[in-house]
């Protein structure tokens, strides 16, 4: 199951630390984890929220890392792909994957997927038996999507004020968090109605 | 991308005042009263949503407006119930609210509104009972109705299961198992209800059902699968998705359940043979209980999809669909396999041919992981040679696909999982860290943890020697990798500007042989290469390569690791050897800006504790640690090492901690460190050294003196030495010493020595203790442990 997927920015933010990154879209699925851990005392619903916040926080920060050394190491010239060029863009986005050992910051270890697409990383955070193929493919499909439909190629803010947008995109292509085998047919008929969504 | 915009948008939420918060509380209101919701209520409700969630605190909403948002989670328009969903879940859940989660109308509900159901779940109990909820919506549940509403009940289930798989009972699980097998084996085999996209010119033809077809166009002849394609498809083939999606999670999580049937599995373990010839039959003929079915029908889906993987996909986003289908597939005849392992022999076939269709193509690495598992816990049963897919792990993989990052999280998690195991069923796992070590050369952040719990079981008495040089060399095997790939990249003639010289290197022949040994697969060839110094030369440039400049951060921490382990695994000469390896290497390091210091430093601390655990180690070492020590350069290229190797050589030489240990050698290592120190406080220090730090003047003061209480006949020496120095330091400054206060502490040191030594019965025990006071034992002296015995009762007389 996919704990959850993160719109995050991996490059520098002026108004933040260097290393810290800034996020955009944040998206839990399922019940919280506290619930169900051994716990001294009961965590209220604000300081669940906090900690959550932190948790994913704190994933982000790691991607931004990650992501800095790839594109260091790699030694290429990021390029400015323009908006109609989503494909490009996809094709050439870094991309890798972290463990997260348990207790940092999840309580069970995780392993975190992520694309960065020139200032922005989006990253996937999926228990480590988990089929990564498919997460890797449904990344990219996910990221595709939040490219065309949120306009991410240009200079919008829209991945904020239209977040609905990628709750409506998650809930057909990673319902509640599950990874979906999808042939070319199905995923067409759910793009259908995510582009219906889209159009309201 | 991402704009200024987006950040004063992201301040301007922040910031907002509570009473133009309030306001807009109350617009929102009145727009959510209105008849028709339109474009504004939208806009203003993401506003709302960004304010929410711009804060890592949590607001409450008015009680009219938390009101108004909960109703509009029922509406018909979807954006509105997403939302409201959205808002709501940044919002602090209503106080009455626990009892929404027992409520008969759950199964109503949309899959946004009961997303946050879930996520406001404040207790075990509620998602419990929300579990409950489902499943009876599941059981009474009509053939009609939106499929919407059934969809999503499996993956809600699913992600509850992750973390609380006791909220099913022993029906429901029943239940789901049987539901289960009608979605994945009796979908139906027919495009779904003759929809096709109308319009003018379809006539009756066009509305009789058609097959379904396989992913290369080809009617399909056999049940229906996640690599079927159709026009339209059915709700139960949509339920056939959702079904094989959320099957290996439910597998897993319900193996114990199933152990619990403890007749089956007995039998199925005595009669292997015997059963396995009759499970073939007992599944066409008489019907088994429902777990055992859902097996069975696994089973065969697996076999189906393997089948269906070989064929030629038109679009290459299937064909990336057939990759994961058998990485699935695999894994779950694995895991049916491991609860009844009379389906091994049923399996083997199918999966063998499936390595062998794949084993020579890369591209189908991270498939062939699953299919290295499989054969790691069932080869063994099924009495199959698994040299070819060792070689491929342990050999092809990391030598050819070290910068996959995604193979190589597959692979060291493989490994991780499944040590214990590997290290008996595959002799050359210890030989092969050459080869794994190529991981962690390329992308040292991403895979280092794995390697911190991987490293202690590479580390053998047999290769301790050639891993200590490994892992010494690591930022150079990070510039050879980096180097092989630009190869590979460069056409031969360019002229690449950057890291020419290296890539020359790499390229002639006359020194092939310095890469060649770096980039070998297995150890045992030797532990490392003479010409050492020219590899490090020839990779100067490569210093400030990123890969190559990370690599060498996670070193130390490397070698903490492999000196914490092989003091456990190492004799006496295995450690002797080790201490003149890092002798040797501490001044063959590649020149990384400090990479030298920090290895130096590493080594100290661990030569140290080596001596201090066999203290006859000096004695073994005794020749190359006083020719290390003779050295005056040494005083200022390595200092660390030099003070550490003084200090160890004045504590440990002695006969009380080797019998071995004579006048003569101690008298040799008088003369040599006397020799230095003398050198070192008479003269400037060469151009482009510092001064000698305090600490090493102080070490061979305190080691001199240390010899000479062991040999009387040298305290003469040392105590004339020392008062020179008292004299030649009253002056004031000297050339080898910049700091006053640096040079009061060396003189004050001197004058302790001095004076101690005018004393050689109390210098003798002072400088040279013996083992009863260096490790002491109070309680057991007859004299001191009296008044501890009475101190302890008092103590505890006075507790109560």
């Amino acid at each position: 199951m996919v704990r959850c997927f993160l719109i995050h920015t991996v490059c520098p933010v002026s108004a933040l630390g260097s290393g810290e990154s800034r996020m955009l879209y944040c998206r839990v699925f399922g019940p919280d984890e506290s619930l169900f851990t051994d716990q001294e005392r009961e965590f209220s619903p604000e300081e669940r929220r906090v900690l959550q916040r932190e948790q994913t926080a704190v994933v982000a920060r790691q991607v931004r890392s990650a992501a800095s050394f790839s594109r260091a190491a790699a030694g290429r010239l990021l390029m400015e792909a323009l908006p109609g060029e989503e494909a490009l863009a996809l094709q050439e986005a870094d991309s890798g994957v972290l463990r997260l050992r348990a207790g940092d910051p999840f309580t069970e270890e995780m392993s975190a997927l992520w694309l960065g697409v020139q200032s922005l990383g989006f990253t996937l955070v999926c228990e480590p038996h988990e089929n990564l193929l498919l997460a890797e493919g449904t990344l990219r499909t996910l990221t595709r999507h939040c490219l065309e439909h949120l306009h991410l190629l240009g200079p919008g803010s829209e991945v904020l004020l239209r977040s609905d947008r990628i709750d409506a995109l998650l809930s057909r292509l990673l319902p509640h968090g599950q990874l979906l085998f999808l042939n070319h047919r199905f995923a067409h008929s759910l793009e259908k109605e995510v582009a219906a969504y889209m159009t309201k | 991308m991402y704009s200024h915009g987006s950040e004063s948008l992201i301040k301007q939420a922040r910031e907002i005042q509570d009473s133009e918060l309030q306001k807009f509380y109350s617009r929102l209101v009145k727009l959510l009263q209105g008849k028709e919701l339109g474009y504004e209520t939208v806009d203003s409700l993401q506003r709302l949503h960004l304010i929410l969630s711009a804060n890592k605190y949590i607001r409450t909403l008015p009680p009219e407006l938390q009101k108004r948002l909960q109703s509009l989670l029922s509406s018909p328009a979807e954006p509105f119930q997403v939302l409201s969903s959205a808002v709501l879940r940044e919002t602090l859940p209503p106080a009455a609210h626990s009892g929404n989660y027992s409520q008969e109308n759950i199964v109503q509900l949309n899959s946004h509104a009961v997303a946050l159901l879930l996520s406001q779940a404040g207790s075990r109990a509620d998602v419990s009972s929300l579990c409950t909820q489902l499943l009876r919506g599941l059981e009474s549940r009509q053939s009609e109705g939106p499929t919407n509403s059934l969809s999503h009940t499996l993956p809600i289930l699913n992600t509850i299961l992750t973390h609380n798989p006791g909220c099913l009972t022993e029906d429901h699980v029943t239940l789901l198992s049987k539901k289960l097998v009608d979605w994945l084996r009796y979908a139906s085999i027919l495009q779904g209800g003759g929809a096709s996209s109308g319009g003018f010119f379809t006539g009756p033809r066009s509305r009789q059902p058609v097959p379904i077809a396989e992913l290369d166009g080809t009617v399909s002849g056999d049940f229906f699968t996640v690599l079927c394609v159709g026009q339209s498809f059915t709700e139960d083939q949509w339920m056939n998705v959702f079904s094989f999606s959320a099957l290996r999670h439910w597998l897993l999580t319900y193996h114990s359940v199933s152990n619990g049937n403890a007749d089956t599995d007995d039998r199925s373990e005595v009669d292997g043979s015997v059963v396995s010839m009759v499970s073939v039959t007992s599944s066409c003929g008489r019907l088994l209980p429902p777990k055992e079915r859902l097996r069975e029908k696994s089973f065969q889906y697996c076999q189906r999809l393997i089948e269906q993987s070989d064929r030629k996909a038109h679009k290459k986003s299937d064909a990336d669909l057939q990759k994961a289908c058998l990485v699935e597939a695999v894994c779950i005849l694995d895991c049916v396999c491991e609860e009844d392992a009379s389906l091994v022999f049923r399996a083997f076939p199918c999966i063998k041919a499936l390595f062998g269709r794949l084993s020579s193509d890369l591209s189908f690495a991270r498939v062939l992981l699953p299919i290295a598992q499989f054969y790691l816990n069932h080869g063994e049963m099924a009495a199959v040679d698994c040299g070819s897919v060792w070689a491929l792990v342990f050999g092809r993989f990391p030598s050819e696909l070290f910068s996959d990052p995604f193979l190589a999280h597959e692979l060291l998690r493989f490994l991780r999982l499944n040590l214990e195991s590997l290290q008996l069923r595959v002799p050359q796992y210890t030989h092969s860290f050459p080869n794994l070590l190529k991981f962690l050369a390329w992308d040292s952040p991403a895979v280092v943890d794995d390697f911190v719990d991987l490293l202690p079981s590479l580390v053998t008495a047999g290769t301790a020697v050639e891993l200590l040089h490994t892992l010494l060399d690591l930022p150079c095997l990070s510039a050879t990798l980096v180097l092989q790939v630009r190869s590979t990249c460069l056409p031969i003639s360019e002229q690449s500007g950057r890291g020419l010289l290296s890539l020359d290197a790499f390229r002639s022949p006359s020194f092939r042989g310095l890469f060649l040994f770096l980039l070998r697969g297995q150890a045992g060839s030797g532990d490392t290469i003479d010409r050492l110094s020219t590899l490090h030369e020839l990779l100067v440039e490569t210093a400030d390569w990123p890969r190559v400049v990370q690599c060498a951060q996670i070193v130390p921490v490397l070698l903490h690791i492999f000196f914490n382990t092989v003091i456990t695994v190492a004799d006496e000469k295995l450690l002797a050897h080790l201490i003149l390896v890092m002798l040797e290497r501490s001044s063959l390091l590649l020149n990384i800006p400090k990479y030298n210091k920090e290895i130096h430093r590493v080594f100290s601390s661990h030569l140290l504790r080596l001596c201090k655990l066999h203290p006859s180690l000096v004695m073994d070492q005794s020749h190359e640690l006083l020719e290390f020590s003779g050295a005056t350069a040494n005083v200022y290229s390595k200092e660390e090492i030099y003070t550490h190797v003084v200090w160890v050589l004045g504590e440990y030489l002695s006969v009380s901690c080797d019998s071995r240990c004579s006048v003569t050698l101690i008298t040799s290592c008088f003369e040599a460190l006397e020799a230095v120190l003398f050198e070192i406080t008479s003269s400037v220090p060469p151009p482009g050294a510092d001064c000698p730090a305090p600490r090493v003047v102080t070490t061979l003061m305190s080691a001199l003196a240390k010899l000479a209480s062991r040999s009387h006949d040298l305290i003469p020496r040392v105590s004339l030495f020392l008062s020179k120095l008292r004299t030649v330091t009253r002056d004031g400054s000297v050339a080898w010493c910049s700091d006053e206060e640096d040079l009061v502490a060396i003189v004050t040191r001197g004058e302790e020595l001095w004076s101690l030594l005018k004393a050689p019965g109390v210098a003798q025990s002072v400088l040279t203790p013996p083992a009863h006071v260096t490790t002491p034992q109070w309680h057991r002296d007859t004299n001191v442990a009296l008044p501890l015995r009475l101190r302890t009762l008092t103590n505890l007389t006075h507790s109560h």
